[in-house]
């Protein structure tokens, strides 16, 4: 019986020819990443175990991204536990503010996670790395420990879901409008402990960019996991990038996969997320007049350049509405030199937006943009929960970079065509 | 394990549970002070030791943040009964030892302030306030090994550690 393009990757860091969905596996992991938030409890559990010696210092990641730059002095204390461990154990993918960027964005950047990779992050947008052909997915704090000490982590082999996306991308589509469209869908569970492999001739075309933002989002249907089979896009990317081997990893033509669902692109329009949910989706057309109080560009799931140069197609020689606040934050500071040389940086301020260092701050409402109550903001982030991005009676609206940048020139939810006329 | 039912809905997410301003401490006593503050700002006001969370389904979905169930566990909550769980919640109260119970039946029937009784011997939960029975979807034997090492990481050490 065929296998999927998750079960090969599963099987091949277990030694197994093959995997069942369902059965409970003990894998080699390529990659242990962890962040500001979740690393310190895992750094406790590592030294309480009594363990000396980190399983692999070349394979553990530690990424100060979430309350960096340091916003408080709690969270600086968190962050020097990361850089204590970093310095203890001889760890060289610890990265200090002056060359980080949002997690996500970092790894596939340097060349850290690869196609045929098994990683493991404490931080749920671990999915992302699927955009690469990888098997990626988030875990906890004790299960990064456990890696720190074993190099293993424990899986149950998921089933799939397979989504073929066919057809051309209507204009200002992207990536991110095709999963909040699949989750729209499917719902926050739809994909509850499955994983969703993502294939279609739209998605042969579509940017590594545009993957990233969709395999991101995979958790956001309670997926295990996002996968996108590797191609020449992919090997584009990666080939400049990679410092050790990689294998690319395709599904069977007899694969089995638990629900196969297709979607025409033609019929799919920029998307918007409404609180407080991700599956709340409607398209632009059916948003309605929502006021709106700050914009956000950035985070994991759209700080790339391809991003911010959409962004800053749209708000070019336009002014930010009064009284709105527009945030832009390049996801790290290779996007943000390139944004800065490109005159991008330019176009934001005279349009009266600001330009952050990469941090994931207001996203998770830690700092960089924070809400007060009865506030709206509408971001290219990937939640919209209940006082995520501040005050619980704060709302957040989810949608792609050239929404969320028309709705900062017009103060209100806004298609990019409207002001774009 | 025995308490009083405190009753929430469907996708409870991990940012209800502990939302993230409080993320800059990993001491689980300060989490529990902050337990289910954005689902019920009232909640440890209310709730007292050994007291049940009742859910429904995909609890714990969104961040992967392990804080989430230090949270509920410091705050004395003996147990999470709900129809499902998202799928890092659930390996997370594995791995640092917290109990949680799936049961459709219970998530549905259990009420508000319910008198609730489990007996994970048996895999039974009893509704003692409105005389009911229903049965915990059984646990996995993978996991069931956790549960008995003490967790992941007494899991990790039996195996031996460098």
């Amino acid at each position: 019986m065929g296998q999927t393009i998750t079960q090969k990757i599963l099987a091949a860091h277990c030694g197994k020819e093959t995997v069942t969905p369902g059965e409970i596996i003990y894998a080699n992991v390529d990659v242990a990443l962890g962040n500001d938030i979740t690393a310190p409890i895992a750094i406790h559990e590592f030294k309480k175990c009594g363990c000396k010696k980190v399983f692999d210092p070349a394979r553990i990641v530690l990424v100060p991204d979430h309350f960096t730059p340091n916003k408080d002095i709690k969270s600086a204390a968190q962050v020097k536990v990361l850089r204590e461990f970093a310095q203890e154990h001889n760890l060289d993918k610890y990265f200090e503010v002056g060359e980080m960027g949002v997690e996500h964005a970092l790894l596939p950047e340097k060349g850290i996670v690869l196609p045929g990779d098994l990683v493991i992050g404490a931080d749920s947008h671990t999915c992302t790395y699927g955009a690469l052909g990888a098997f990626a997915t988030g875990v906890g704090s004790t299960d990064l420990a456990a890696a720190y000490v074993t190099g293993k982590a424990w899986f149950k082999v998921p089933e799939t879901i397979k989504f073929v996306y066919k057809g051309k991308l209507n204009k200002w589509v992207s990536g991110k409008d095709l999963i909040l469209f699949a989750i729209g869908d499917i719902g926050v569970d739809g994909a509850l402990y499955r994983s969703m492999e993502i294939t279609g001739d739209a998605i042969d075309a579509l940017p590594i960019s545009g993957r990233l933002s969709m395999c991101n989002m995979a958790i956001e249907a309670g997926g295990k996991n996002g996968i996108i089979a590797p191609d020449k896009t992919t090997e584009e990317y990666v080939k400049a990038r990679a410092k050790r081997p990689y294998k690319f990893y395709a599904s069977d033509p007899d694969a089995q996969y638990c629900q196969v669902i297709e979607y025409d692109v033609a019929k799919i329009e920029p998307q918007v997320a409404f609180p407080h949910l991700p599956e709340n989706t409607r398209g632009i057309s059916e948003v309605g007049d929502v006021k709106i109080d700050q914009v956000v560009v950035g985070s994991c799931t759209n700080g790339q350049l391809d991003d911010l140069r959409v962004a800053a197609q749209v708000v070019k020689g336009k002014k930010v509405a009064k009284y709105v606040r527009m945030i832009v934050i390049p996801a790290t500071q290779k996007i943000w030199m390139e944004a800065m040389k490109e005159g991008l940086f330019e176009i934001f301020v005279n349009a009266g937006a600001v330009v952050s260092t990469p941090t994931c701050g207001p996203c998770l409402g830690g700092h960089m943009g924070i809400l007060a109550k009865g506030e709206r903001a509408i971001a290219t982030t990937n939640r919209n929960f209940v006082g995520r991005m501040g005050d619980p009676q704060s709302e957040v609206y989810l949608s792609n970079p050239a929404v969320a940048a028309a709705s900062a020139i017009t103060g209100k939810i806004t298609g990019p065509e409207e002001v774009m006329k | 394990m025995k308490g009083t039912a405190w009753k929430f809905g469907n996708d409870i997410n991990t940012d209800e549970i502990i939302p993230a301003r409080y993320l800059n401490t990993i001491d689980p006593k300060e989490l529990a002070r902050h337990c289910m503050e954005d689902a019920d700002k009232d909640f440890m006001k209310k709730v007292k030791p050994g007291d049940i969370i009742v859910a429904g389904k995909n609890f714990g979905c969104g961040s992967s943040r392990e804080h989430a169930p230090i949270a509920i566990k410091a705050a004395d909550i003996s147990c999470v009964i709900a129809e499902s769980y998202a799928r890092i919640f659930y390996r997370n109260a594995f791995n640092m030892g917290l109990y949680i119970f799936e049961s459709k039946d219970a998530s549905e029937k259990i009420r508000q302030g319910d008198s609730i009784e489990v007996d994970v011997n048996k895999g039974i939960i009893r509704n003692i306030t409105r005389k009911e029975e229903y049965k915990i979807l059984p646990i996995p034997q993978f996991m069931q090994d956790l549960i008995n090492a003490g967790g992941l990481m007494e899991y990790v050490r039996k195996q031996g550690v460098k």
